[in-house]
């Protein structure tokens, strides 16, 4: 199925959507790849207060180039997810409620999916020009020092994404292989 | 004997940086044109399409094809007979990266240190792999590598005994291990024999070669296409969501190597397989 949705994501739309749909996001995300997951990971282990909001919302897997002038951002494709595969679980169990990104997963963050109704999607992974169209605005929120790696809000309008776990558990990365594998 | 001003290495570093990131070669376009006709599955199709237009959009509009403008990776051929003045060859090849990322609106993604982890701000340093030759020219080709297919690279010791049979599997089993982390279609290049290092530079060098052209030995080119066509029926297809084609091409290099020992290097780049070569 293809369906146009709306970020932060709602529960109805979250639970609606299946492993293999196609979606058009509109609507605000964030951000976040490597460092500055770790940099969250450390402020929450402080007992202190994330820079932004987690609860409903959702985090791209992201560190785009630069940005020419005029334009919003540059190249803006995804990076691999399970190098945050570390992070994720208390993430969602925080209330975070997507992540867009590229490849596998871990046991542990398909289970704190399916544990909190969430819901992972893969934008193309080497198609950064094509995705940075659907892009209109970005802004730094945080970590500024960190350059690409920074956390940034972006608004995107019909942004590709295809949902690989849905809010069942069900993963698109061990079904569809299954279909096409002739060994 | 010819002398050649170091500056005009720079000169050339940069024009090379800028254009291998925002212009696939004619032969992986034609590779990626083709393998999308190929494909049977209706999302792979759809996601080549998708491929497509995005080399277009990054031509057109002066994007990055991909964010990952990657560790800037050199193999310079330096003939015997050149004199280099003006300065240190490997500074000018860094000046020659700053001044190409910086300039080009290219992603900064190299830090100093593996565990402290401060990004270097300007992508520097390269990694260069010096070869003298014989001549009065200089080489250079450049290889700007992403990290996502990077980090899905092997090496594998492997035994004598394991044969042609174990280089195959070796192959697959990397291709297989790395799925949708490599953005596939990805190219496989291989290094077969040398040592633990030499076989992983041959690999490398391997991603440089023209798409769609074989290895000139008889049997490591049907290694090649044996091999390829095993990789497309694993079905981990573009994106890693199912389909026919998951790799574009299986470049294999060899070099002689010791009596007790079959090494193996696989390293994997995706579809934005970036190579440029440049003669001074």
């Amino acid at each position: 199925m293809e369906y146009k949705i709306t970020a932060p994501f709602d529960k109805n739309t979250i639970s609606k959507l299946r492993s293999g749909d196609m979606v058009y996001i509109s609507g605000d995300i964030y951000t976040a790849r490597d460092a500055a997951h770790k940099r969250m990971k450390e402020t929450l282990d402080r007992g202190e207060a994330l820079p932004m909001n987690i609860e409903g919302n959702v985090i791209y897997y992201m560190g785009p180039s630069p940005a020419r002038e005029g334009r919003p951002i540059g190249s803006a494709g995804p990076t691999t997810a399970s190098r945050m595969d570390k992070y994720a679980p208390e993430l969602l169990d925080m209330g975070l409620s997507g992540m867009i990104g590229k490849g596998k997963r871990s046991k542990e963050v398909l289970d704190a999916i399916v544990r909190n109704k969430a819901i992972y999607l893969a934008a193309i992974g080497g198609a950064g020009a094509l995705l940075s169209k659907a892009i209109v605005e970005s802004e730094v929120v945080a970590y500024d020092d960190l350059g690409t790696e920074a956390i940034r809000k972006l608004r995107v309008e019909n942004f590709p994404a295809i949902v690989v776990i849905d809010s069942e558990g069900n993963n698109l990365y061990e079904t569809a292989i299954k279909e096409f594998c002739r060994e | 004997m010819r002398t050649i001003d170091v500056s005009e290495i720079t000169k050339a570093v940069k024009e090379l940086c800028i254009d291998a990131n925002y212009t696939l070669s004619p032969d992986m376009k034609e590779a990626i044109c083709k393998a999308g006709q190929a494909e049977e599955s209706d999302l792979g199709k759809k996601i080549f399409s998708q491929l497509e237009e995005n080399l277009r959009i990054a031509e057109k509009d002066n994007i990055p094809i991909c964010q990952d403008t990657g560790m800037a990776v050199f193999f310079i051929n330096i003939g015997q007979d050149v004199h280099f003045e003006g300065g240190d060859l490997t500074d000018a090849i860094n000046e020659g990266v700053r001044q190409g990322y910086t300039e080009g609106y290219l992603r900064k993604s190299v830090v100093k240190d593996p565990l402290i982890r401060e990004n270097t701000g300007d992508n520097t340093p390269a990694v260069i792999h010096y070869n003298i030759v014989p001549g009065d020219k200089v080489e250079i080709t450049i290889a700007p590598k992403g990290f996502g297919s990077e980090n899905m690279s092997r090496v594998f010791m492997l035994k004598p005994a394991d044969g042609e049979e174990g280089v195959k599997d070796a192959v697959v089993q990397a291709v297989k291990d790395a799925g949708p982390n490599a953005c596939p279609p990805m190219v496989v290049g291989v290094g077969v024999g040398g040592t633990f290092e030499k076989c992983a530079i041959m690999a490398k060098e391997a991603l440089t070669r023209k798409t769609g052209e074989h290895s000139e030995i008889p049997y490591v080119a049907d290694m090649e296409k044996e091999i390829l066509d095993r990789i497309n029926k694993t079905g981990i297809g573009p994106g890693g969501l199912g389909g026919t084609v998951t790799a574009l091409a299986v470049n294999i290099n060899t070099y002689p190597t010791h009596i007790a020992g079959l090494p193996v290097a696989v390293n994997i780049c995706c579809h934005v397989n970036r190579h440029r070569s440049v003669v001074v």
